[in-house]
């Protein structure tokens, strides 16, 4: 059973197990899956694209976070998708209030809860697409790092601004064509790399900084549980692939996501208090290539263009996992 | 005890001060036992953000202060904070108001009852820290209710007010209190300080209808398409056009509790004058006096309504009170570029259009803190008597000088 090769503990013990048994058998791995909630509080009949990385991120975070939470979302994908009115997705209290200040909103939520003696019961889940965090709503996320407030923010990260269909963002990698950053004769794609944006996050000091994947999910869930208990502000970049605006068949949105972390595209790690741990190391690294080829927006890239992008990859690559 | 008698008992607790405009309003946030708090500091709001600011430090308001780092998340923070379910109050001018335009109509659209104080100053560019209303007038078709005062102590009870009537469960919308920069925020005048047991009785507790609690779920800010959005906007609207009659009730029931008389609109000297000055805000003060002095001098009959209520716009009571005029003067510290004449001529001209034959004239004046003098009023009267006999023109300025 493949999942459990994202159980951390799961992966380090499977190298040292001498009785090598399989994920199922494996009291350790089914410790955690018993945690899994079966409840679905961010409920089906959203409007999502079939195979949204971003809808699985948001459906696992809150199986992690359970009921007790107060949802901020920024303007994107996953608000319009979920909240059609009169309809809406959520079995949990949510707002949206616009594009750049879901962390803003929060500090609100957070503040009211304070004032009003409920914050030992409840928590703030703010979640943000890469656009309301990286670019937009920058300024309003800094800001809500620095002063303390005690609220979870997690990016999904689908590396565009899907809903508006699929512009740059400042999360978008290098080479990637996107509608405002398209490949043409004297373009490659997008010309800057991907803005590092959990190191920006933890360059504030905060508690907690991860990065995930949804298709690591329990490794996932796990941070955004630790990120909940966290008092102060904690931060999940998760990786959610987007089957129209990257250009894929929907039903490879999780070996996609996995392929990102065995290429070393995207490194799963945490910042604990300061100190980092890299959750989760690939047994095999994969070329890059194939990441970049099962995609059609990277299908333009010349060889040189490849190689430059596996070159940084390699360098980070020894750097984290060689050092 | 009967009840008057322990309302008279709260009252003996109510004592005067002299204190800066910014002092008053704080006094009011204090008295109204707000929860949360988030504002960012700009000129000349800064004194009311920094007066709060002590208060909390000191105890003396217990609430949650939010040290935003820009006006655009101080109300993003308000409508979170709101929505939560927490009485929630933030202070702003000019740049500050335009940064926080995208969210003010979030506000009222979530039929938030934020309350805010607006320090008035002009708009960049040129960059000007000084008063005029050019930035609450571009504010004006954000959905918010609107008032206009004019001294220190109408400041501090229209902040009270505001929460009444905001909170009101059938208005549901946020406030907007607009006070002149610098001339009643840096200005001190004797104010009344109610005691809190007053502003108790008056001012009950914030029980909201929905708000963000996990016991009992809601979506809130969700999209709506063009089959439900008209609705929507439609209900918003008529809970704002309703809210007329809600600040009619509460400032009736402030005056019995606490004494002192408000109006949609205020009005002088209005009996046999044919010609009825409109003004919003503190210059209303140096247009009394003036219409004083030429009543004594010359014997003109020139009445003046200041508008308090703003938005929504009192129009059956300017109609009412304008019925008598031959010329109406509209003198505003604020500019419609490319239509002529400020927002409340316009507004005004519109109310009583077909109604009415009075000549409505505009008058620009006070833009970045030019002075009003008595004599540019005098000035304006004199247009407006002209104005009876021979055509004149539609709009003037007031003060400029030619170059
Ligand atoms: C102030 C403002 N500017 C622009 C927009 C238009 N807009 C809405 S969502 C969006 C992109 C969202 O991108 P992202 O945050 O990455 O979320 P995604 O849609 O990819 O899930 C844009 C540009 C807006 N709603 N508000
Ligand atoms: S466009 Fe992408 S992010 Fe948006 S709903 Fe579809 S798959 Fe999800
Ligand atoms: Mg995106």
């Amino acid at each position: 059973m493949e999942v459990a090769a994202d159980i951390p503990s799961y992966v380090k013990c499977r190298k040292v197990c001498k009785a090598k048994l399989s994920a199922n058998r494996c009291f350790k791995f089914r410790k955690l899956l018993k945690k899994v909630s079966e409840e679905e509080l961010f409920s089906k009949g959203h409007r999502a694209c079939s195979g949204c990385g971003a809808a699985l991120a948001l459906r696992l975070a809150l199986k992690a976070a359970g009921k007790n939470v107060i949802v901020v979302q920024p303007t994107g994908c996953m608000e319009v998708v979920s909240t059609p009115y009169p309809e809406t997705s959520w079995k949990v209290p949510y707002i949206h209030v616009a594009f750049e200040n879901a962390a803003a909103v929060a500090s609100g939520v957070e503040a009211a809860l304070k004032a009003l003696g409920k914050k030992d019961r409840v928590k703030v889940l703010a979640i943000g697409g890469d656009g309301g965090t990286v670019d937009i709503g920058f300024q309003a996320l800094s800001g809500m790092l620095e002063r303390g407030h005690d609220v979870v923010y997690i990016c999904y990260d689908n590396e565009a601004y899907m809903n508006t269909g699929v512009q740059r963002s400042g999360s978008t990698p290098l080479g990637a064509a996107t509608t405002t950053s398209p490949a043409g004769k004297v373009s490659f794609g997008e010309d800057r790399p991907k803005k590092d944006m959990p190191r920006i996050v933890a360059a504030h000091n905060i508690p907690y900084v991860a990065t995930a994947s949804v298709a690591f999910p329990l490794d996932y869930m796990e941070k955004v549980r630790k990120a909940l208990e966290v008092k102060g502000p904690a931060y999940i970049h998760v990786l959610a692939p987007c089957p129209p605006g990257w250009g894929y068949d929907s039903a490879k949105t999780i070996e996609l996501a996995r392929l990102a972390v065995d290429t070393g595209m995207w490194i799963l790690y945490e910042i604990e208090n300061g100190k980092e741990r890299i959750t989760y190391k690939p047994t095999v690294k994969k070329p890059v290539e194939e990441y970049l080829r099962a995609q059609k927006r990277f299908r333009h890239l010349s060889k040189d263009i490849i190689q430059r992008i596996q070159e940084e990859i390699d360098k980070r690559w020894k750097e984290i996992f060689e050092s | 005890m009967l009840k008057e008698e322990v309302v008279e008992e709260k009252k003996v607790k109510s004592y005067r001060d002299i204190m800066a405009g910014s002092k008053a309003v704080a006094t009011a946030v204090k008295l109204c036992d707000v929860d949360v708090v988030a504002v960012y500091p700009i000129t000349p709001q800064t004194p009311i953000a920094e007066y709060i600011a002590e208060l909390v430090a000191n105890g003396e308001l217990k609430a949650e202060y939010i040290k935003v780092e820009s006006e655009h998340s101080a109300l993003s923070a308000c409508v979170g904070a709101s929505a939560a379910g927490a009485r929630t109050f933030t202070a702003t001018s000019s740049q500050g108001l335009a940064l926080m335009h995208e969210v003010l109509f979030i506000a009222s659209g979530l039929r938030l009852p934020i309350v805010m104080v607006n320090a008035n100053r002009a708009l960049s560019a040129p960059i000007n820290i000084w008063n005029d209303q050019s930035d609450a007038m571009a504010s004006r078709e954000c959905g918010w209710i609107q008032i206009y005062v004019e001294t220190n102590q109408e400041a501090l009870d229209s902040v009270i007010m505001a929460y009444k009537i905001a909170e009101n469960k059938d208005i549901l919308l946020p406030v907007m209190v607009n006070m002149d920069g610098f001339v009643l925020t840096h200005t001190y005048e004797p104010v009344e300080i109610p005691s809190k047991e007053l502003v108790e009785e008056y001012l009950p507790k914030y029980e909201p209808l929905i708000s963000l609690d996990p016991e009992n779920p809601v979506t809130m800010g969700a999209i709506a398409d063009p089959n439900y959005y008209m609705e929507l906007k439609y209900s918003q609207v008529k809970a704002l056009e309703n809210s007329k009659d809600v600040v009619k009730k509460e400032q009736e029931e402030f005056y019995k509790l606490f004494g002192r008389k408000y109006d949609l609109i205020e009005k002088y000297k209005m009996e046999n004058a044919d010609i009825i000055l409109a003004t919003l805000g503190s210059v209303s003060g140096t247009i009394k006096d003036v219409i004083d002095k030429l009543e004594r001098e010359k014997g003109y009959k020139v009445g003046l309504v200041r508008v308090r209520l703003y938005r929504p716009f009192p129009k059956e009571e300017l109609l009412d009170a304008l019925k008598g005029a031959e010329v109406v003067g509209v003198i505003e510290k604020n500019v419609s570029p490319g239509i002529g004449g400020g927002a409340l001529f316009n507004d005004i001209k519109s109310a009583l259009y077909g109604k009415s034959d009075a000549k409505v004239i505009g008058f620009v004046a006070g833009l970045g803190g030019r002075d009003i003098p008595p004599w540019d009023i005098e000035k304006a009267i004199e247009i407006c008597t002209l104005a009876k006999k021979e055509e004149v023109e539609e709009t003037y300025w007031l003060g400029l000088r030619r170059w």
